[in-house]
């Protein structure tokens, strides 16, 4: 970039919205549905396809029946019919409803079809403690899905990669999962006015740092941003990586910060036990045993549903205080 | 069987000769597989159709290439009589890389694009959800394919078939929902598991048209199948079409049968549909003896030839295992 492009401050629903527009204008076949999602009925529960149903019409921009199987299964058949549909479920809890057509199906088809097939769905899904809804409404099933050979499995943090990562991923060949949370999607940021596709796969070192790298992902990088300045403070220097694209995650760019540092800590708001950072830990101490001045941690939730009282869901949650004592703790 | 449509329609003679070589294309090649199975040189479960070659026979005639199939595991007869070559069909039985899933998908999982065998799933009821994505393609292409559901008595009973039939009911999917009812799903009796006298009265709860049909009568389902592909090509919406039959060889090839009588099986097998239909052609003066002797053997012929190209071909390489699981393949 020559000139550097004018920046716009928004949220990251605002930039949702943004890519949904630009991908619907820019490709006829890309279609919006969901429970809600269009104008009559208000343009989505959290606003984010408000105007599109308006803008091009009711038969590219559909609400749908509460009917997580039939939302998924037309998604599959009208993407292997050419078409690129962003299917909402509305919250990542109702994904469990559509497993058989997002596990059995969107995620397999090409491999069991020896190529034949090809699901280019995107399934938009929203999720995340911290607003007292308990045990049904705001669980990080996003382990389940990377356990899925077939499936890329995204979770933007800032508005800026929410609109790229969203970009990519309708245009992207395979299945994507795209998980939005409450606490990032309205959370303002900075995107360039032409904010175009962010690659899949691709990690990117926001902090860099000397001492130990924090590698995280969707709502938890806001602890590690906190946690890493309270660090700081403190003489340690933190290097903070935010995955963004959880499966297939970015092992170049987290090893060669980690074979820096010596130390690693990831951080995610899933529960703790066989979560994606269980196998981000694993594959650091198998590539890099020799050169880790401490071992992997992982910071997670408590093996509990999420809780509803204030103080127990914020004693499940990872806060930065968290953070810094288990990084204090390898620096000892 | 015992409703009446408004405008039956009857298949001509070339239409009754097609129906006969689509079934007579099903027959033998069930019985060479299951020869091939006796003798040790495939293994696989197989899932025998043989009793129920009539309703798919009759269906695909009134299909083109153009249209879409999405069916389940006894779903082999489906895909012959929609015209799925049998030199890849055989390939794939047999686990070899020139198979039409390169091996991948096996005998319970065929594709076949060319023809419009687009989706075979192993997973009861999710055929459904499925083809309504296919038929929602054709509404936003403006095109007159119809895509047609089959599954069997059991899938009604699981909650894809709700939501699959809801959903194609309010959006007015051109897409057929053929129920093809052997009166068993897996061991279980159809009265012990479903709770409607008949499965086309559920149609009424989706409000779409629903019909019993006799599965083993080309003319019945011929008249019943027209209607309900017309009133798809015509955008006026999905039909239910159950179509009553019979399976031979009990729910995978070398059950035992335990759980049905043996003078319910003999009573079924003595009105088997194929060689009933044979002689009504000849009496009719639709074919001649020695003509329909000469298409069995013409059909035996090219089973053969498929069977001998199937056993020449290689085994996929094990790099396979990386292929396909994304557009992209992964690195070794």
């Amino acid at each position: 970039m020559s000139n550097r492009a004018e920046m716009i401050k928004m949220t990251g629903q605002a930039a949702v919205s943004a890519a949904l527009f630009e991908a619907m204008e820019a490709d006829p076949k890309v279609l919006v549905f969901g429970e809600d999602v269009a104008d009559r009925e208000g343009g989505g529960v959290m606003g984010t396809t408000r105007g599109l149903s308006t803008r091009f019409g009711d038969m590219r921009v559909r609400s749908t029946p509460i009917a997580e199987q039939a939302i998924i299964g037309a998604a599959i058949g009208a993407a292997m019919a050419g078409y690129k549909p962003v299917a909402e479920i509305m919250l990542m809890n109702f994904t469990t409803v559509a497993m058989d057509m997002i596990v059995n199906h969107a995620a397999k088809l090409r491999f069991m079809s020896g190529g034949q097939s090809q699901v280019p769905i995107t399934i938009r899904t929203l999720t995340g403690a911290g607003f007292q809804t308990a045990g049904q409404h705001a669980d990080h099933y996003e382990g389940w899905f990377c356990h899925t050979a077939g499936i890329k499995v995204v979770a933007p943090s800032s508005p800026a990669d929410y609109k790229g990562l969203l970009l990519s991923c309708i245009n992207d060949p395979d299945p994507c999962l795209f998980i939005e949370t409450g606490k990032t999607l309205f959370a303002p940021g900075e995107v360039a006015a032409d904010q175009g596709p962010i690659p899949l796969g691709k990690a990117k070192v926001v902090m860099p740092g000397s001492d130990v790298t924090l590698i995280s992902y969707s709502s938890m990088m806001f602890a590690c941003y906190s946690a890493a300045a309270e660090l700081a403070e403190a003489g340690i220097s933190a290097e903070v990586i935010d995955l963004r694209t959880i499966s297939p995650w970015d092992k170049d760019t987290v090893l060669a910060s980690v074979e820096k540092t010596g130390r690693a800590v990831v951080v995610h708001e899933a529960v703790r036990n066989f979560g994606p950072g269980a196998e981000i830990a694993a594959t650091i101490q198998e590539e890099l045993f020799g050169k880790l001045k401490a071992p992997v941690r992982r910071l997670g939730a408590p093996y509990c549903a999420v809780p509803f009282a204030k103080v127990l869901e914020d004693a499940f949650l990872v806060q930065p205080a968290d953070v810094v004592a288990c990084v204090k703790a390898l620096m000892a | 069987m015992n409703q009446t449509t408004t405008n039956a329609a009857t298949p001509d003679a070339a239409a009754q000769l097609d129906i006969f070589r689509r079934m007579i294309r099903i027959e033998r090649n069930d019985d060479a597989t299951r020869a091939q199975i006796r003798r040790g040189r495939i293994t696989a479960p197989y899932y025998s159709a043989r009793g129920q070659e009539c309703i798919p026979a009759t269906i695909s005639n009134l299909l083109t290439d153009d249209d879409v199939i999405c069916t389940i595991y006894r779903g082999i007869h489906d895909m012959v009589a929609k015209g799925m070559p049998l030199r890849p069909l055989w390939a794939e039985i047999c686990g070899r890389v020139d198979g039409t899933c390169k091996g991948k998908g096996g005998p319970m999982h065929l594709t076949h694009a060319e023809t419009g065998c687009m989706v075979t799933t192993g997973i009861v009821g999710s055929s459904m959800p499925i083809a309504n994505g296919f038929a929602w393609a054709s509404l936003l292409d403006g095109s007159k394919r119809v895509t047609i559901a089959y599954f069997g008595d059991g899938a009604s009973n699981i909650g894809a078939f709700h939501e699959a039939l809801n959903l194609a009911s309010v959006w007015k999917l051109p897409v057929i929902f053929v129920c093809q009812n052997n009166g068993f799903a897996e061991h279980t009796r159809y009265e012990n598991g479903t709770g409607c006298a008949q499965i086309s009265q559920r149609a009424a709860g989706y409000g779409m048209p629903g019909y019993t049909v006799d599965g083993n009568d080309p003319f019945d389902l011929y008249a019943h199948a027209h209607e309900a592909i017309e009133r798809a090509r015509n955008g006026e919406g999905p039909t239910l079409l159950e179509c009553k039959t019979f399976r031979f060889m009990g729910h995978v090839f070398g059950d035992a049968d335990s759980y049905m009588t043996k003078e319910e099986k003999d009573a079924a097998i003595a009105v088997d549909p194929l060689p009933i239909y044979r002689q009504k052609l000849i009496d009719t003066g639709v074919a001649t003896e020695d003509q329909l002797a000469a298409l069995t053997t013409q059909t035996e012929a090219e089973v053969q030839d498929a069977i001998d190209f199937a056993m020449a071909c290689e085994f996929p390489s094990v790099d396979e295992l990386r292929r396909d699981v994304f557009a992209e393949e992964i690195p070794a």
